[in-house]
């Protein structure tokens, strides 16, 4: 039916106006002229041109159908096969080398994995007991050998130079310092190396000026001062946590790197409930770490105090009077602590991270006092022998011109020194410097030569973490760039014609080893020497040590520096990985920050808002320390004591990195007199600072059954239905355990033939360090998505660690509060408190990954089955039959399901590792790249699933006990993560799955997950 | 290059390159054994001894180091007898000895054998303390002939081409005389049809025009339902033919491409029945069965510098394949004159035949070691290829179907003794296929 209705838009189109204007507008679309000459060129040349509109039409569509006919045509490929294959690789079998790593920061014994001569993946030695410890550092390390921002050979102010002309100029200028009488210096980090030790003696045995400075970029110069006056010997004591019944840590973050780190693993095994008994770990501290987030009994207390407090229980355990005074409500937890410590008697430990002599000191003394088992000073720890007051000495040599050539290896001094400015000035008066570094740093950049030195994985080397603990680092890859090693480059400036290689074997056949053959100890990696090094026993001055504590002054606000887990000292800044780390505490990536308590903020005017799309955001603020200001963006965190500050190291770098790994802001410049927790003064300053936060709701709200935990009494004592029930639904109106087959939608698939794979994952052993996530990026090829793909909720790692605090003082208190709440009213302004954590909260951290659901929710509703159940217990992802709609993901309860929104691999949006071909060969051959439009997500490892069965049945033999692994379970050195298959009944996990504390997440739901949790049980028997 | 200990397995002994690296592979020469004979040689001996046996004889013990007219791990040795005793005045109970036991006569400090010894750069030759007067004189018998003359082959080889070209020349005579014949009686015909009309038109007999129907084309226009029927026939077909298009794209069933070089599976493992596994040893323990190193195509190939006349067929003559075993000495470096690598390699760039997609995942040793399938199942006839082509589509239907009929391989492997007595059980069944241990789920191949 046809109408002349007419629509009209305004007045002028119901009465037609002779108005020319009018009329003209009406006609158009636009009321300005479109610019098409500007974007099509001449018009006039338009208009001549032969070439009209349907023959331009007819090429464009003759040229796509060419095209897309061209387009079926399959590319060649090529394979080019080795001219003479090494014996030892065969395409598509893994090797597996034992090495070491000893970058100055992190030491530990491990095991490369290599493909095809490619070290792809850092895995545990099971021989290396006591080698260090493979955190997420260490893990994200094989991906700095491929980083393409390293130096490809050496430099002389910034040209390339060949190695032939640096050696006759470096050897030239030496003999110029030595005719001049100044001193050579190297200035090196801790090598804990035997075999480079002897060679810089034998440096300095043929240049009779030579002065070796060891220099840690965050020190513990005071606790190797406390133990070298004691004890003799520069190092650091060990310490045993398996054995503690009591810790108590008074701001040692001693779970993640306080004295190296790498202590962990044992506390973990004491924390788990045996025989009725684990152990009480009651934690004094400033900021929220690691350990703190792990304890029994978390004290805020501000550095300061800390002092006093430290001198309090020593006054208390000893029954000698001090004079100190601290707030009633400290003083009381003080004497607690004391007394459980009395208690304890040997099975009791104290610890400090105070950086001061006094305390170090003070903490010998009570671990003496105590008979301490966990103590053991005469395993002395090598890796942080850095001497702060010869660095800052070093500084004023050069500056007064005494210095004549430096050689800084292992070390950034220009980013790590506080007093930079004054270092640089020095190095300007220093006819020659030397920095040998992988990258052009900012050090290298200011020296006049940069040593292009080989990766770790690269080269040779030994360390001795702990006293007669030995391992050795062989190359896995021939060097990719034209690189000498520092050892090898001194060998032959002394003259030496061995290669370091050649200098390390009869190093250690003549001195280390003792009748092995130095075949063995490659192989293995590690060699544990029975010969051990007699120590002195002095007396330290306690008297001193006391007054001296008892002196401290407190300041409104005091900072504490700290390293954050992911970046460490700094030197990693490049890696793609790290940067994505999510922290382990703020679960905030790409950033450092100024961790503030609540109460600071909101009186200093600091705020952390959350945008329209989640996005975090904080206010900056200026931090100035004795005159030096650094503008940081703020973070509110839980848990910080009143009246302090945290500021992580480690990020600030602006040279020799990608744009987009200049993440941050320095810390450096606040350390001074390397005292990590300085007096500051805080002042908001303008603006808004925009994070990228993995985790934007920090709470549980009550709902304990998705961490559940209970009290050690209550688990001793108490029936498991009481502290882990089995969730109930309603079926006809009657509770029902949701494990009843009447409330089960599915039919049961029978998983008992064959092998049905689960794993356990102990809150309690969760110290929640993060090694499992970047060893799963390493295996899964998880991309990098980049800052600005964070912030908007499209993280891609396949694992993540989700950490809870409380709202109330506990965990059990948010149950209570959540249970007492009624109507509606009630209910609107209690849940919005709960979503606020309390000032000191309970921590808990939780491993999420595809719980690989037996009746999995996602797989139903997926309209192309790229989704589908395994015999096996996993749940198979079919990228290529994936479509993208996403429906999977939205239906998942747990939230684990990952969606490449983009191409990440070769993508120049995304610059990291995967879009060059450096970095791309850190890529597991085994594991499809995803591409985009797809969606992933943890595959529960079935490429080492099926590896482990295929072995076996080539071996033709059953699967081994315990054999089965994934790459977080085999990353996880605390034991936490389990796998394995439950029907076979002598795999570990079989008895996990059936343990009393074992429960599912979201068990309500009944999806039947194959990934079971052990109950958190927390130990807060008091003395 | 420092060769780092391998960690293959953490209890295993280890290997240290460096030291092994000393341990030469000790290269066995034979070749001065030839030299000796000809002292001995004497018209008597010479009538004896059988040249036959004599072939057969070097060709188990001699042939692997030495050839008759060329040096090669050792010296060529047509003459021998007569040159060393022209040359050096050795005889042939020199060597007699110098075979049996070559480290003696070298210790013994024989001037020559020294010489000859280090000449070849130290090489020793294999001892053969096991052949008797007789049969060295068989085998210096026949290094004693003549070297036959290669006339014989040229000549052949003309005729065969004129022969050919004959039978094509005459095939396109008696093509042409028939062509001829036919356009003869076709013009007959013609003209004969004119003279009868002409003689009908001066008889004045009309000749009967054919009743005009209606064409078939027009009658076929107007039915409708023929047409609707044609039209869904075209219909129906053409989208067969577009679908069977589409299906194929992305599938290369049949690709053989050109490779560097010609390299024959007919003549390596069909005519010499040389084991898949032995070249494509990875086949074994990795998903990839590899393509082989130059260094293993050397093991054979560094005595084997040209094919036998009978290798050579219609279609590649024996001066074609010489030729690609010459690209593989390029490729690999290998100086046959001097008998030595000259260290300059250029790899082999093999277009790659059987490309799996990079999200399928394929593993050779699961199916050549744990299944023992032979390589044919899946390859085909690789025996019988001159050129190798992909005889399979490589499609997922193809690897399904292979899934769901093939049983798996349960005897003698541990792994699978309580598996399969328990799904046996299961599903009533001895025999197991690879669906029901799950070889048909996603994530087996996808991850």
């Amino acid at each position: 039916m046809s109408s002349n209705k007419k629509y009209w838009k305004r007045v002028e189109d119901l009465n037609p106006s002779p108005n020319a204007a009018v009329q003209a507008v009406k006609h158009k679309e636009f009321v300005e002229e479109i610019p098409v000459d500007e974007f099509l060129g001449d018009k006039s040349t338009l208009e001549s041109s032969s070439t009209t509109r349907r023959d331009f039409l007819k090429y464009v569509g003759f040229s796509t159908a060419a095209a897309s006919l061209a387009a079926c045509e399959g590319p060649v490929i090529k394979s080019i096969p080795y001219v003479v294959q090494p014996e030892q690789i065969i395409p598509g079998v893994a090797n597996y080398y034992a090495t070491a790593i000893a970058n100055g920061y992190d030491f530990a014994s491990l095991l490369i994995k290599t493909r095809e001569g490619r070290p792809i993946k850092v895995e545990s030695n099971s021989l290396a007991k006591a080698n260090g410890s493979i955190n997420a550092r260490v893990q994200a390390s094989v991906l700095d050998l491929y980083d393409n921002q390293r130096l490809t050979g050496p430099q002389k102010r910034g040209e390339n130079i060949s190695w032939e002309t640096f050696y006759s100029e470096i050897g030239q200028g030496l003999k110029d310092v030595q005719n001049q009488g100044k001193t050579i210096v190297l200035l090196t980090q801790t090598f804990a190396s035997p075999s480079t030790e002897k060679l810089i003696s034998e440096f300095k045995s043929k240049y009779s000026n030579v002065e070796h400075v060891v220099y840690d970029a965050i020190s513990e110069s005071a606790a190797a001062d406390a133990y070298e006056m004691k004890y003799g010997r520069r190092g650091l004591a060990h310490y045993d946590f398996s054995k503690a019944k009591t810790i108590v840590s008074i701001g040692a973050d001693f779970l993640g790197d306080w004295q190296g780190g790498g202590f962990d693993a044992a506390y973990a095994k004491g924390r788990v409930p045996k025989n009725g008994t684990m152990s009480r770990h009651i934690q004094f501290e400033s900021n929220m770490t690691l350990s703190g987030a792990n304890a029994d009994k978390r004290v805020p207390l501000k550095p300061s105090q800390q002092k006093l407090a430290l001198v309090r229980l020593y006054g208390k355990l000893t029954g000698t009077s001090v004079g100190v005074t601290l707030p009633p409500a400290i003083e009381a937890v003080v004497d607690s602590a004391a007394k459980e410590l009395l208690k304890a008697g040997a099975d009791g430990v104290v610890l400090t991270g105070i950086q001061d002599v006094n305390a170090q000191g003070l903490v010998i003394a009570i671990n003496e006092f105590l008979n301490s088992k966990s103590y053991h000073p005469q395993t002395t720890i090598l890796t942080r022998q850095g001497n702060s007051q010869a660095v800052s000495k070093l500084v004023n040599d050069m500056n007064k011109g005494k210095v004549g050539a430096i050689f800084m290896v292992g070390v950034n001094p220009v980013y790590t020194l506080p007093n930079q400015a004054a270092f640089v000035d020095g190095l300007k008066k220093t006819s020659l410097s030397v920095s040998f570094s992988m990258k052009a740093d900012e050090t290298a950049e200011v020296s006049q030569y940069a040593a292009a030195v080989p990766h770790y994985l690269e080269s040779w080397g030994d360390i001795e973490v702990k006293s007669g603990h030995y391992g050795l680092m062989q190359p896995t890859i021939r060097p990719l760039f034209d690189t000498q090693q520092f050892q090898d480059v001194l060998l032959k400036l002394s003259g030496n014609t061995l290669t370091y290689h050649d200098y390390i074997k009869s190093n250690w056949n003549s001195s280390i080893l003792d009748g092995t053959s130095w075949n063995e100890a490659l192989h293995d990696g590690v060699y544990i020497s029975s010969s051990s090094k007699k120590l002195n026993n002095n007396t330290f001055n306690l008297d001193i040590a006391l007054s001296a504590l008892s002196k401290i002054k407190s300041s409104d606000f005091e900072l504490t520096l700290y390293p954050k887990t992911g970046m460490g000292d700094g030197q990693q800044a490049n890696n793609p990985w790290l940067q994505e780390f999510p922290d382990p505490l703020t679960r905030t990536t790409w950033d450092n920050y100024v961790t503030v308590s609540e109460f600071d903020a909101k009186s200093l005017g600091l705020e952390n808002t959350n945008d329209a799309t989640g996005g975090l955001n904080g206010s900056y603020a200026n931090l100035s320390v004795n005159g030096t200001t650094v503008k940081a963006p703020v973070m509110i965190q839980p848990g910080q004591a009143r009246g302090t500050l945290g500021l992580s190291f480690g990020y600030g770098r602006t040279k020799g990195l990608k744009s987009e790994m200049q993440t941050g802001v320095n810390a450096f410049p606040l350390y001074n007199e390397f005292n990590p927790t300085p007096s500051v003064r805080i002042e908001a300053a303008g603006g808004m600072h925009e994070f990228a936060c993995v985790q934007l709701h920090n709470t549980l709200m009550g709902r304990g059954d998705i961490i559940k935990e209970t009290t050690l009494e209550i688990f001793n004592t108490k029936d498991t239905e009481v502290w882990n029930p089995t969730p109930v639904v309603s079926l006809n109106h009657q509770e029902t355990p949701v494990s009843s087959p009447d409330v089960d939608l599915w039919d049961e698939f029978d998983r008992s033939i064959g092998h049905h794979f689960n794993l356990s994952i102990d809150l309690n052993s969760c110290t929640g360090c993060g090694a499992c996530v970047i060893a799963c990026h390493a295996e899964n090829n998880v991309p990098v998505v980049g800052k600005e793909e964070i912030r908007r909720s499209r993280d891609m790692h396949w694992l993540r660690i989700d950490r809870y605090y409380s709202s109330d003082d506990t965990f059990e208190g948010d149950n209570q509060t959540k249970d007492n709440i009624s109507g509606l009213g009630s209910s609107l302004s209690t849940f919005g408190e709960m979503e606020m954590p309390s000032e000191n909260p309970q921590v808990a951290f939780q491993p999420v990954m595809c719980q690989h659901c037996n009746h999995a929710p996602c797989e139903t509703v997926c309209p192309v089955a790229a989704s589908s159940h395994g015999r096996q217990g996993q749940n198979h992802m079919a990228y290529n039959r994936c479509v993208g709609t996403r429906y999977c993901a939205n239906n998942c309860p747990y939230k684990v399901r990952r969606f490449n929104w983009f191409l990440y691999n070769g993508n120049d949006e995304f610059d990291y590792h995967m879009n060059n071909d450096l970095g791309r060969m850190v890529i597991n051959p085994d594991v499809t790249v995803r591409s985009r439009g797809v969606m992933e997500k943890c595959s529960m490892c079935i490429q080492m699933t099926q590896k482990t069965i295929l072995d076996a049945k080539r071996d033709g033999r059953p699967v081994n006990v315990n054999e089965f692994k994934t790459a977080c379970s085999a990353a996880c050195d605390s034991g936490s993560i389990v796998f394995g298959d439950i029907n076979n009944e002598k795999d570990e996990v079989t008895k996990l799955k059936d343990d009393q504390r074992a429960y599912h997440l979201l068990e309500h739901v009944g999806t039947k997950p194959n990934v079971v949790y052990q109950v958190k049980v927390r130990n807060t028997n008091e003395a | 290059m420092e060769i780092v200990s391998k960690f293959k397995n953490q209890h295993s002994p280890i290997v240290d390159m460096k030291q092994e690296n000393s341990q030469h592979p000790q290269i066995k020469l034979v070749f001065f054994g030839i030299l000796l004979f000809s002292f001995l040689f004497t018209p008597l001996h010479a009538q004896e001894a059988d040249p036959v046996k004599g072939k057969a004889l070097f060709n188990a013990n001699c042939a692997a180091c030495h050839q008759l007219d060329k040096k090669m791990t050792g010296p060529a040795l047509r003459y021998v007898e007569t040159r060393l005793s022209e040359d050096e005045g050795l005889d042939r109970e020199w060597l007699y000895g110098w075979i049996r036991n070559s480290a003696a006569v070298i210790k013994s400090g024989d001037t020559y054998a020294n010489k000859i010894y280090n000449e070849y750069n130290g090489a020793a030759m294999t001892a053969f303390p096991q052949l008797s007067d007789e049969d060295l004189d068989n085998i210096l018998a026949y290094t004693a002939q003549d070297k036959p003359a290669p006339v014989v082959a040229a000549t052949s080889g003309a005729a065969q081409v004129n022969s050919e070209g004959g039978s094509g020349l005459s095939k396109d005579i008696i093509l042409g005389a028939l062509a001829i014949l036919f356009a003869l009686l076709a013009l007959g015909l013609f003209l004969v049809n004119k003279t009868l009309r002409r003689f009908a038109a001066a008889n004045g007999v009309e000749v009967q025009e054919a009743i005009k129907r209606p064409s078939l084309w027009k009658a076929y226009v107007k039915n409708q339902f023929l047409l609707l029927v044609t039209a869904i026939f075209f219909l129906l077909s053409s989208a067969y033919f577009v679908y069977g298009y589409f299906m194929q794209i992305g599938i290369d069933q049949g690709y053989q491409p050109i490779q560097p070089i010609h390299y024959s599976h007919k003549i390596h493992a069909g005519d010499n029945g040389i084991d898949c596994k032995y070249c494509h040893s990875s086949a074994r323990v990795s998903k990839h069965s590899g393509i082989p190193s130059l260094n293993v195509c050397m093991n054979c190939h560094k005595s084997i510098y040209e094919v036998a006349p009978s290798t050579a067929t219609e279609e590649y003559s024996k001066e074609f394949y010489d030729a690609e075993i010459q690209k593989l000495y390029d490729a690999v470096g290998w100086d046959d004159e001097a008998q030595q690598y000259t260290g300059k390699t250029k790899p082999v760039k093999w277009v790659r035949i059987h490309n799996l997609p990079d999200f399928a995942y394929f593993n050779h040793s699961q199916h050549v070691s744990v299944a023992g399938l032979e390589c044919q199942t899946c390859h085909g006839p690789v025996e019988e290829m001159e050129i190798m082509y992909q005889h399979s589509p490589l499609t997922m239907g193809w690897c399904i179907n292979c899934h769901r009929e093939t049983n798996v391989k349960v005897e003698d492997n541990g792994y699978y003794e309580k598996i399969h007595e328990a799904l046996s059980k299961k599903y009533g069944v001895d025999k197991l296929t690879a669906a029901q241990m799950g070889g048909l789920e996603c994530g087996k191949c996808h991850y």
